[in-house]
């Protein structure tokens, strides 16, 4: 049996929708994490769309590795223009100037993990009480487990213990002093609705997601993006291929797949066929079985 | 494109994962890296078979003692429609996060082990579908193959489990058996041969036929304001809308509408979705409101057509759900969320606790501790504007929130 496009179940944005205004009302200081993927591209659409025709009343928080493909940076910049919208960038390379956290080392040195201080230092600056952000249920099996508001400790923490019960729809923000919210307002959509949906509302995404020829090397039977931010070892070769991203990281942890798809039909014929999941090409995951819920305690998102 | 969302619940040796695994990778949901994952981990485990718990059971606790503690999100899709499947824990101590699991749910899905019939937690499963009025109920009677595809054991178990449900069904809410083996895949996905006896629909077809009913057909129109956009800027200057999601019913543009609590009466003069009008906004759609008249409007009022007014008062009687370690006493103050709506909250009386298998019922108590059901009586400080849970879900549930902790401790369905 296989999969067919479908369309976009509407309910899904009624939902979402409901959740933004629920944030605008209960807390004090959102603020909305975008990466620059498409599940922050689709966070925005949907925040214009829960407040119109007023503005979006938080801002944006980009948590910036450093490590970035300069299209997602070029598309962040050209959205918030466009929308008038107000944007905060936090930098991972203050946090290791300050000495708050130690860049890794070796062949897998990644920032990933190093973000999350810079979060949570950010969250501290503006006293930020609840986080938005594009996680969804379906990509991962500890996301599989997280609230829609889901409370962090006020050391970032998420405790998978002492979860609040979610009852119908009706969402409980009420935090103590020192606490935040991390909220999941697509937390119900797949994958293929993300894409169903940039396609329904005609989004632009950052070019890397199509075709686009790339130098790129092999390693662990992933293809992955060359740049001067990743160490590569004497044995690794660097060709260049025809590719595209799956999802949108840091260069030194997410993996590209071969491509040839150039417009959005493409992409979704694409995803049908995949027998990899999104998140087979983010490294990041990798490391154990529990990467995630582990990341998730120390204050990830 | 529809949404079921169905509620299961078991233990682990029913076999719940594994047809939750089997319906995921039937159906095409299942990627080769997951499956690679899992099979990775039921190795190191020292299982000789690949364990499709592990699946769903995502939290480390989980893994470690082999369980479902909390509620799980699954997705798949079939042509005609996308599934959620809330995976929830059978065990008394989680009953709590069965209710979570089935509070949104259109179908709540039952297994029993041919081998071992109903027992405590089928009866469990079964009385929380119907306290949270879930209109179709699923029985799966798994493992057929093991009881040899046995006609009779299959209809004993029928009978034995609808001599408990006649007792607290409720009208109208639908049961269906199906025999199945989730191991070998029979009437999943595909009709079994083995058991010819069975004419009805396998679980699949089921599940993609089953009508999703929440409105009831005389359900009133409630819309709570949930946020009030002032645009404030030049081209929108007078522009004033409420924002929420339409809890029940329809509401029509040029409808004569009555607004809660000030009971000011006003015309809608437009429905608006992302700035294009619309003519009638129904149950579940995020939408804004503006109203003909200028009326004092905040969050938490409610605005409903004018001959449609729900019951209101500072009194309500309600099954309470407790959720909480600590527990709910008789004179305890507490916040109530109803929808949008915050008010403080004085439990007055507690009666009626209910031993959801036995079904025996206890007055005498001074409070409920964790997962029990019991009867409540509260009075609030602000005015509630409410429906019986029965008549109207959307307008009959409350959550109930610690002051102290902030935690939601409590759920509440109005009688």
């Amino acid at each position: 049996m296989t999969i067919h496009a479908g369309i976009f179940p509407r309910e899904l944005e009624d939902e979402a929708i409901y959740i933004f205004r629920e944030v605008a009302a209960q807390f004090e200081k959102p603020v909305l994490l975008f990466s620059g993927g498409k599940d922050s591209i689709t966070l925005v659409r949907l925040a214009q769309k829960a407040f119109y025709p007023a503005k979006i009343p938080f801002p944006l928080l980009h948590v910036d590795t450093g490590h970035n493909f300069e299209e997602t940076i070029k598309f962040r910049d050209e959205l918030v223009a466009e929308l008038g919208l107000e944007l905060i960038v936090r930098y991972v390379q203050d946090s290791i100037d300050q000495q708050k956290v130690t860049e890794e080392t070796g062949k897998y040195a990644s920032r990933n993990v190093l973000q999350t201080v810079t979060l949570l230092d950010a969250i501290e600056e503006f006293g930020f009480d609840a986080c938005i952000g594009g996680a969804r249920r379906d990509e991962e099996k500890a996301r599989a487990k997280e609230r829609i508001f889901s409370v962090r400790n006020d050391f970032g923490q998420w405790d998978s213990k002492k979860q609040r019960p979610e009852l119908f729809d009706m969402l409980n923000g009420r935090i103590n002093l020192g606490e935040n919210v991390r909220v999941f307002p697509i937390s119900n959509w797949i994958e293929l609705d993300v894409w169903n949906y940039i396609k329904e509302e005609k989004l632009a995404i950052p070019s890397i997601y199509y075709a686009h020829e790339r130098e790129t090397f092999e390693r662990d039977g992933q293809l992955l993006p060359f740049s001067s931010f990743i160490n590569i070892t004497e044995d690794e070769t660097i060709t260049t291929r025809t590719v595209r991203f799956r999802t949108v990281g840091d260069m030194t942890c997410t993996a590209a797949v071969e491509s040839e798809a150039v417009e959005i039909d493409h992409i979704i014929e694409e995803i049908l066929s995949a027998t990899v999941s999104e998140r087979g090409a983010r490294i990041d995951d990798k490391r154990s079985e529990a990467a995630m819920e582990k990341r998730k305690q120390t204050g990830y998102f | 494109m529809d949404v079921l969302k169905i509620a299961t619940a078991g233990s682990v040796d029913d076999g719940k994962s594994t047809l939750i695994g089997r319906l995921l990778f039937e159906t095409n949901s299942i990627t080769t890296d997951k499956l690679q994952a899992i099979e990775a981990s039921s190795k190191k485990k020292g299982l000789d078979y690949i364990d499709l718990s592990l699946l769903t059971d995502g939290l480390i606790a989980e893994r470690e003692q082999g369980i479902t503690i909390d509620v799980a999100h699954i997705y798949f899709s079939t042509p005609t429609r996308k599934f959620i499947i809330a995976d929830t824990p059978g065990h008394f101590e989680y009953t709590r996060n069965m209710v979570t699991g089935a509070s949104n749910a259109n179908v709540s899905m039952i297994l029993v082990d041919a081998r071992n019939g109903v027992v405590e937690q089928t009866f469990r499963h079964f009385y929380i579908s119907c306290l949270l009025r879930i209109p179709n109920v699923v029985v799966c009677i798994n493992k057929m193959d093991l009881v040899g595809y046995s006609q009779t054991a299959f209809e004993e178990i029928q009978t034995k489990f609808m001599a408990f449900a006649e007792k607290v069904k409720f009208e109208g809410q639908q049961i269906s058996f199906i025999p199945v083996s989730s191991l070998y895949g029979e009437n999943l996905t595909a009709s079994s041969v083995s058991m010819p006896w069975y004419t009805g629909a396998p679980l699949l077809s089921l599940l993609e036929e089953v009508t999703i009913d929440e409105q009831l057909p005389d359900e009133e129109s409630r819309f709570p304001v949930q946020y009030v956009v002032r645009p404030k800027s030049e081209e929108f200057h007078d522009y004033r809308a409420y924002a929420g999601k339409v809890a029940s019913g329809l509401l029509r543009k040029g409808e004569r509408v009555v607004v809660l609590p000030s009971g000011q009466e006003t015309t809608i003069a437009k429905i608006e979705k992302f700035g294009r009008e619309i003519e009638a906004a129904q149950a579940k759609e995020s939408v804004s409101i503006l109203l003909e008249d200028d009326v004092d409007i905040s969050r938490g009022d409610m605005i409903v057509p004018f001959a449609q007014l729900p019951k209101q008062g500072r009194q309500l009687d309600a099954t309470i759900c407790w959720m909480d370690k600590k527990p709910l006493r008789v004179g305890g103050t507490y916040l109530v969320q109803h929808g949008v709506n915050i008010s403080k909250a004085k439990i007055s009386a507690l009666t009626n606790l209910i031993d959801v298998v036995t079904l025996e019922a206890n007055d005498t108590i001074s409070a409920l501790q964790l997962n029990e059901i019991a009867d409540v009586q509260l009075k609030t400080a602000k005015e509630i504007f409410y429906d019986s849970f029965a008549d109207n879900k959307a307008n009959g549930s409350f959550i109930v929130i610690d002051e102290q902790t902030n935690a939601t401790v409590g759920v509440g369905l109005i009688k």
